[in-house]
């Protein structure tokens, strides 16, 4: 722990930390706007502007809800001991970074995965193979996200081919305004529930920094400077929208109807908090998709599988690439000790960063064409004609 | 903690989780069904059905909530 004191100045450090941890946030709700939204989009059960509003208000009511998860971030999953504040620094820039990459190609990959691989690469620079415990991250991480989105997807498929049997003598005009409703429900349940998980991962790490910094003793609660923080970080992003991942959600995977929307968001909300309640924390983003795939196959449309593989392909590499940039950034401060290391990531990061957003200039995807008919399955987004 | 995956427990989330993630739909729709106009018009037997389907839903969305607040265990 002393690593800590003895590299950069403790203050500048710590600082660098909070404001990386509450970009990591930022780019938390930007990447899982679609995750409650896209299906309402997709139906049109709420304008888009409308929708994101919604989900990032829910978003920021949802982070003061509960503090029963925060500073559980990785807790069981690296030794604490080996977490120092250039660790943790190395392990968001993880996260950001395959954030951003993600959103980039329209791929709803998970920010909990991203965060946790980037601190695990990191951890084994910093510490070796012993700084992680690998039997955590295989029953914390590796095993629930195998099983939620498969469960997740069984469950949208029950719960659609239910709607569409009982529904099936309703016109199908009056059908679809009430399920709308519906839909607002269960998608403002999903949003409220990801404020809550995910807003607390943040807050967790913000925690781990204050204490490893000296700030606060160890056994602190999570400040109200840190909530409201982390509350408007993640409301931020979420409004402004990862319009690229909402149109894959929404558009690529299946074309959404109401009641199928419906059925979708409440499997999520249920997989959800069923499992938050046992103690396993799941990635939304997981849930989520399963949910949607599920839902399209419940009501016998086509799912386009090959966007559904690609999905699939980025949660498979979202842990090891994640990892891989916390490793190289943690190498990076390792390699030139000091302030000098931790400045160059820091470049790294905004230079790549700048670069991804620049790049997305080109083929923009916003509130205007999110729902355009999906023709390119094989692109992320098309520019509309 | 020992093994890897809780067998009971999992079984657990899953099938409280098909209970409420495939059953508010249900419900759901069962209200909607109820609502449905038949021959032009909605008894008000169908119509307080309806509003018990929506009110179990909305229930169920409540229970949620608290879930939040109160947090895991």
């Amino acid at each position: 722990m002393a690593r800590i004191v003895g590299d950069v100045d403790g203050i500048p450090l710590l600082v660098l930390v909070v404001v990386t941890a509450l970009a990591f946030d930022f780019t938390n709700g930007f990447h899982d706007t679609a995750n409650a939204m896209a299906t309402s989009i997709a139906t049109k059960a709420l304008r888009p502007k409308v929708a994101v509003l919604l989900s990032a208000v829910l978003n920021v009511v949802g982070a003061f809800l509960s503090l029963a998860v925060a500073a559980t971030i990785a807790k069981g999953i690296v030794e604490q001991d080996a977490v120092t504040m250039s660790v943790v620094f190395a392990g968001l820039c993880g996260g950001i970074i395959w954030n951003l990459v993600t959103w980039y190609f329209g791929l709803p990959s998970s920010s909990s995965h991203a965060i946790i691989g980037g601190l695990v690469g990191s951890v084994l620079v910093a510490a070796g193979a012993d700084g992680v415990i690998w039997s955590g991250l295989a029953s914390k991480v590796i095993i629930p996200a195998v099983i939620a989105p498969v469960a997740a997807g069984f469950i949208a498929l029950t719960g659609t081919w239910l709607v569409y049997r009982i529904t099936r003598s309703v016109g199908s005009g009056a059908r679809e305004s009430e399920f709308r409703w519906g839909q607002i429900g269960s998608a403002s349940l999903v949003s409220l529930a990801h404020g809550t998980n995910d807003a607390q991962k943040t807050m967790g790490i913000i925690l781990l920094a204050l204490i490893a910094g000296g700030e606060l003793p160890a056994d602190a609660g999570v400040p109200v400077w840190v909530i409201i923080a982390c509350a408007g970080a993640i409301g931020l992003g979420t409004y402004l929208g990862g319009w690229r991942v909402i149109r894959t959600l929404g558009k690529g995977l299946v074309d959404i109807e109401p009641p199928q929307g419906l059925a979708a968001e409440t499997s999520s909300a249920a997989v959800i908090l069923v499992s938050s309640h046992f103690g396993y924390p799941l990635s939304t983003t997981h849930v989520a998709s399963g949910s949607i795939m599920g839902s399209g196959v419940g009501r016998r449309t086509p799912v386009r599988w090959g966007v559904a593989r690609r999905m699939v392909v980025a949660w498979l590499i979202t842990l090891p690439a994640a990892g891989l940039v916390g490793a190289g950034a943690e190498g990076i401060q390792r390699l030139l000790d000091g302030a000098a290391g931790t400045l160059v990531v820091l470049a790294i990061l905004v230079a790549a960063s700048a670069g991804l957003w620049l790049a997305s200039r080109r083929s923009a995807v916003d509130h205007t064409n999110v729902n355009d008919d999906w023709t390119a399955p094989d692109r992320p987004a098309s520019v509309p004609a | 903690m020992d093994q890897l995956v809780d067998g009971e427990a999992l079984t657990k989330v899953l099938v409280l989780s098909l209970v409420f993630g495939a059953g508010v739909p249900a419900v759901f729709a069962l209200g909607v069904r109820a609502l449905a106009p038949v021959d032009g018009t909605t008894s008000v037997l169908r119509r307080s059905a309806a509003y018990l389907c929506f009110a179990v839903c909305a229930a169920a969305v409540v229970v949620g909530v608290a879930k939040l607040v109160i947090g895991s265990d």
